[in-house]
């Protein structure tokens, strides 16, 4: 069973990196969007720092869903769901397995490239760790939620802007505690609140992301 | 002993086949013939447990298909879809069937169906009938007692076809059965024929 597991999570890791587009498309996005906004709003450093937080958050969640809709559709396209179905370690670790690689290949990379961002929008140093706590507690949860839109859309020709509809109103709940974990440290408030409502929709997504997934993939493969 | 009760299919609003009744024994094997869109592919998902019956029910050793431990793990399905990672060798298209479920890496199957020669080409390289010999290879690498094989002709050559038609004599000499669907004429000797659709 673990076997299984550990076989689907190397198979997806092996297939980004020899394909390694998806990961440069998700963090060339992150760059470029984070640094239309000193165009955007002007280059006035107070205000940059003031904004920061939510532009690196809003940016990465953006960048998360890019990536999402190929999550299951090109095993399905190919067979592999089919086989992976039948002969995989359940449907349900199938999920973990994929939604696992799928954070290593974009998430991980977004936690990295996020403080280095940071600096460039002038952001207090006080918030530099709270922001990488904050990604890092944050991001899985958008890949799992994301697993659910990228499941319901994976039969759909056209399915990125529908699982884009699905799934943005289910993150803002992990927009807003990322954000406020951030923003608890520059104005020199207690983080733990935000980061521990993070680390508990962690928990809250894993527990039931990869069972709604499976139902849908399951209707998919019917 | 693999048997089917009054099976029926429906997809969306039409009623494919209804009343379905069949037994496959070891070493048995059945041709599932029918008009196209009578619904041959949807039994084959069916007996793999990827579609549910409309009605009716599958029984393996008196055990719901659909319930019973360890069933999957008793079949191969080949469907229209090949599986293969065009961005994968050959061989590592294979193996990690093989790990998947369970098995070590062995590119020895390869060569039943006389791709071994290819086991380091990108997957992407191959030929319709070669992504076709790959896809088949599971069947040789990986034992299990219950073939469902969905049009396994297709895009084979005669050297193909042949090798298919050995490794399925040498599957039911070794007591397994098969199920599959087919166009071409395929020389198994007492073979069942089992109609489904208006096309008897």
């Amino acid at each position: 069973m673990s076997g299984g597991f550990l076989a689907v999570l190397a198979r997806d890791l092996r297939l980004a990196v020899r394909q390694g587009s998806a990961t440069w498309l998700v963090i060339v996005f992150f760059v470029l969007t984070v640094s239309l906004f000193p165009f955007g709003v002007g280059p006035e450093p107070n205000t940059l720092a003031r904004i920061a937080a939510g532009v690196l958050w809003v940016a990465a969640l953006l960048a998360a869903l890019l990536s999402l809709d190929r999550l299951f559709q090109a095993d399905l396209e190919d067979g592999s769901l089919d086989q992976l179905a039948l002969h995989g370690p359940g449907l349900e670790l199938t999920v973990v397995a994929k939604v696992l690689a799928h954070w290593l290949t974009t998430g991980l990379p977004l936690l990295l490239a996020a403080p280095v961002l940071a600096v460039l929008l002038n952001m207090d140093a006080a918030g530099f760790w709270p922001l990488v706590a904050s990604m890092a507690l944050g991001t899985p949860s958008l890949s799992l939620i994301g697993a659910i839109g990228a499941a319901l859309t994976v039969g759909l020709r056209r399915g990125g802007v529908l699982l884009s509809l699905l799934v943005l109103p289910l993150y803002v709940p992990v927009l807003i505690f990322g954000v406020s974990a951030i923003d608890a440290a520059v104005f020199n408030m207690a983080t733990d609140a935000p980061l521990l409502i993070l680390a508990a929709l962690l928990l809250g997504a894993l527990a039931l992301c990869p069972w709604a997934a499976a139902a849908a993939l399951r209707l998919a493969l019917e | 002993m693999l048997r089917a009760q009054t099976l029926a299919c429906r997809r969306g609003d039409r009623l494919v086949f209804a009343g379905l009744d069949f037994e496959l024994g070891a070493g048995a094997a059945a041709v599932v013939r029918g008009p196209n869109g009578a619904g041959k592919s949807s039994l084959l998902r069916i007996l793999a447990t990827l579609l549910r019956p409309e009605s009716g029910r599958v029984t393996w050793d008196d055990a719901d298909i659909f319930a019973a431990e360890g069933y999957r793990a008793r079949l191969h399905y080949v469907g229209h879809l090949a599986a293969i990672k065009p961005a994968f060798t050959v061989a590592e298209n294979l193996a990690f069937w093989q790990r998947l479920r369970g098995q070590p890496a062995d590119p020895a199957a390869l060569d039943t169906f006389g791709i071994g020669p290819l086991a380091d080409i990108p997957a992407q390289w191959l030929s319709a009938g070669q992504r076709q010999r790959l896809s088949l290879s599971r069947l040789a690498a990986i034992p299990a007692p219950l073939w469902l094989l969905d049009e396994p002709t297709t895009s084979l050559d005669d050297a193909g076809i042949a090798a298919l038609v050995a490794a399925i004599a040498a599957h039911r000499a070794s007591g397994g059965r098969l199920l599959l669907t087919t166009h071409l004429p395929l020389d198994l000797p007492d073979a069942e024929t089992i109609w489904i659709g208006a096309g008897r």
